[in-house]
């Protein structure tokens, strides 16, 4: 009973606090160009909107179209559930379950490209073809980045895994998740989150078809992918593990909130690269994650 | 008719009586046209003028070196004659559109299909061009597009990401306004010649007006002049400003998309403190302007450009710092010299692949004849080169405005020109924000239109850009079409 409500109430949490990201990135944006900008809770009215709208389907559309935007979301839940939250662990946890957290991320992504290509549209192929190929080289990333908390760590348990810091290849590693992170959630400068240009799109490409509570469910799996970036980030690089549970929590929010201001300046600041320089920043990423890796295995442990 | 006769020469500006320009039969029209353009002419109108027996070819060529325009004029021709194109890349679309509006055939144009006709509610596109390959797939864009701008189909030929050729459909924007001109000029005409690009008001009322002056052998007050000169790169400020900060937008940079978003609504204010209306409407009249500016609000136009200089300096300033824009815009949907000027490139887009191409300059008319603007260029021909040259015409068009309202002209700013002359052609060029706008016009015995024929920037440089995509990613085109900025609808008219 108690671990269901547990599951439950951690549910919620991660339902409910993912949308306000894109709000505060949104905001970050607005404040560096002069303007006033969306309010912070933007995305949940947005959401809301949409929900209560009808959806409307191509005729050549087959069911993937509807089931594929639901299973990526359902993914990314059970993706959310596995990570944990500071010192409050993961409400499942077990041995191996870094694979799983890696599988899910990608079956949601194989759901979304494949509601994308349900359409016959042949701009969603091509954004499917760009969001494929980048992951590619992002997921390498991401792996290498576990495969460094899992050689320090001795685990593969995420709550193992990500209770010490990452030591001393911390920053190493904090800048290769950083980078996975803005490509995974296609932020400047990979994609432009912002663009109404098809032929520049990525991931919104990919949604274009859909609308009302599909479009729902990939706008809030996207905000909830963009948290769970974040999440893993702070806790791959800070040791909440040695903190107090109040402490912990602080330190877990800051860190979010410091993140999404990042990627909000980073939005400001940069212009988004060409396309065949994307696999060069990706590959950077890789690099930085793989000394990371280097650095835990022969550096000794923290 | 004395067939080796040499085309007729007239300054800009300027009318010639119809039976003065030289005419020869079709074939010879052609070869005497070629010619004009091999010895280094520019193709500015190629249209028919529909008669009894047929249709008569109408050429206007411009010689930028000699700073002349030479017009020169067929025999009725009945059903086809050889194709100028052939020779004269530059003439495709000109005998494209003649063939669409008067049913002559070019004999051996390689890709004669309409431009703009409509069939039914939607333009007859036509066949596309077709790159075959297991490996080659096509996309089509538009005509409806993800955001609000005009509508237009863009298929492109792609092998992968990369572009192998790009070809471009347009005429959603088709409204008829040649035909509605004919039989004018009416009570209606100076507003149509106003919305024949709407961001491109002044450039077409300016040569509207001129033509009509021109039409009755008199000049618009040089007041007029001055503050149409004044007003027309007010308008240039305006667009390029506002296309700094979409350029910025299309590579998502934020600080310069932001700022310059703003600035242009300040360019424009300017031009609502001289008439009323920030693009310019109301201001220009056949025989001078319906406003004089006088020196209190002069003085105020002078300090508030001045402001509106200081900040698009600084927001051009981040877009040149920084590297991940630069990195966007070099060697990005390069036209080279040579392509921009056997297309017959104009404006913005010719300048910035080095061709010293202005109106204003080679051409000058009205106030540009006392008050000269330097040609701004920049060798490249790519994003980047485009982007530049908008800089430096933002820096030389305000200081031009500057140096005028030190200096302003001073009389009654309208004069009542008379009626137009029977059976005269008119030609005027001006150096729009995008480039050459050119308008002829033939009146018939009682002065009225017989053939009004408007030429804007966008008829040559669509071409451009269908050239700058080859090779390029697909990815990149919003960059290309935005430093292009062509018009649709004044390409459709």
């Amino acid at each position: 009973m108690i671990a269901a409500a547990d599951i439950l109430l951690r549910l919620a949490a991660w339902l409910l606090v993912a949308p306000l990201l894109p709000g505060i990135i949104n905001k970050v944006k607005a404040w560096v160009a002069g303007r006033r900008g969306p309010p912070v809770l933007q995305l949940y009215f947005d959401l809301a909107k949409l929900w209560r709208k009808g959806t409307v389907l191509s005729t050549a559309a087959s069911p993937a179209h509807v089931i594929g935007p639901a299973a990526a979301w359902v993914a990314l839940i059970g993706a959310a559930l596995l990570l944990p939250v500071g010192p409050a662990g993961a409400s499942l946890s077990f041995r191996g379950d870094a694979l799983l957290f890696v599988y899910l991320l990608a079956f949601a992504r194989f759901c979304i490209a494949l509601a994308a290509l349900d359409t016959g549209s042949a701009f969603e192929g091509m954004g499917v073809a760009r969001e494929v190929s980048y992951a590619v080289l992002s997921e390498a990333a991401l792996i290498t980045a576990l495969l460094t908390l899992c050689v320090q760590s001795d685990s593969v348990s995420l709550a193992t895994m990500l209770a010490p810091s990452a030591g001393t290849g911390a920053a190493l590693l904090a800048a290769g998740l950083f980078g996975v992170l803005l490509a995974e959630n296609c932020r400047v400068p990979f994609d432009d989150p912002n663009t109404h240009l098809e032929l520049t799109m990525i991931h919104e490409v990919m949604v274009l078809d859909h609308s009302g509570p599909t479009l729902a469910a990939i706008l809030h799996g996207a905000a909830l992918k963009l948290l769970l970036f974040a999440v893993l980030l702070a806790e791959a690089v800070l040791p909440l593990g040695k903190l107090t549970l109040p402490q912990a929590a602080g330190a877990l929010i800051a860190a979010v909130f410091a993140v999404a201001v990042a990627v909000g300046l980073v939005e400001s600041l940069l212009a988004r690269l060409a396309f065949r320089r994307v696999p060069l920043l990706l590959t950077t990423a890789f690099l930085l994650c793989l000394f990371a890796l280097l650095v835990a295995w022969k550096g000794g442990k923290p | 008719m004395n067939p080796r006769r040499e085309f007729f020469l007239l300054s800009n500006g300027a009318s010639v009586p119809w039976a003065d320009v030289p005419e020869w039969p079709a074939e010879a029209f052609v070869a005497a046209t070629a010619a004009g353009l091999e010895r280094g002419g520019r193709l500015c109108a190629w249209f028919g003028v529909p008669e009894k027996s047929g249709t008569r070819l109408v050429a206007v060529i411009a010689f930028d070196a000699e700073n002349t325009l030479a017009v020169g004029r067929s025999a009725p021709v009945g059903k086809s004659y050889p194709s100028l194109t052939p020779r004269q890349p530059q003439a495709h679309l000109f005998e494209r559109e003649v063939w669409e509006q008067h049913g002559l055939v070019p004999e051996g144009h390689p890709w004669l299909k309409p431009v703009r006709r409509q069939n039914g509610g939607q333009p007859a596109v036509g066949e596309f061009f077709r790159v075959e390959g297991g490996e080659i797939h096509e996309v089509a864009v538009g005509p409806v597009h993800a955001g609000i701008i005009e509508p237009g189909h863009f298929r492109f030929q792609c092998n992968g990401e990369e572009v192998l050729h790009l070809e471009i459909a347009l005429g959603y924007q088709h409204r008829g306004i040649e035909e509605a001109l004919a039989g004018g000029p009416q009570r209606a005409t100076m507003s149509q010649m106003e919305t024949v690009a709407g961001d491109t008001t002044i450039g077409h009322a300016t040569a509207y007006a001129t033509i009509l002056e021109s039409l009755a052998a008199t000049e618009a007050p040089l007041s007029a002049q001055w503050l149409r000169s004044i007003a027309l790169e007010l308008e240039r400020l305006a667009n390029h400003a506002g296309d700094l900060g979409a350029l910025a937008n299309d590579v998502a940079f934020l600080p310069t998309s932001a700022a310059c978003g703003k600035i242009r609504g300040d360019f424009l204010n300017l031009t609502a403190l001289l008439c009323g209306n920030r693009f310019g409407r109301g201001l220009i009249r056949p025989g001078g302007c319906k406003q004089v500016l006088e020196a209190a609000r002069a003085a105020q136009l002078a300090e508030k450009l001045r402001g509106a200089l200081a900040e698009v300096n600084e927001a051009a300033e981040w877009l040149w710092e920084s590297n991940s824009v630069r990195a966007r815009f070099e060697f990005t949907g390069t036209v080279t010299a040579s392509q921009a000027a056997e297309i017959g490139l104009v404006g913005v887009a010719a300048r910035a692949s080095g061709l010293v191409r202005d109106v204003r300059f080679d051409h000058p008319a009205g106030w540009h004849r006392f008050a000269p603007v330097p040609v701004a260029v920049w060798p490249g021909g790519d994003v980047f080169a485009r982007a530049r040259v908008r800089w430096l015409e933002i820096q030389r068009s305000a200081k031009f405005i500057e140096e005028q309202l030190a200096a302003p002209a001073e009389g009654e700013g309208f004069a009542d020109p008379g009626p137009p002359a029977g059976d005269t052609l008119a030609v005027m060029l001006v150096e729009g924000w995008r480039g050459e706008i050119c308008h002829v016009a033939l009146t018939d015995r009682t002065g009225k239109f017989r053939r009004y024929k408007i030429v804007d920037a966008s008829f040559h440089n669509w071409t451009g850009l269908e050239l700058a995509m080859r090779g390029q990613a697909i990815s990149d085109f919003p960059i290309c079409n935005k430093s292009f900025n062509l018009s649709y609808c004044g390409f459709d008219l």
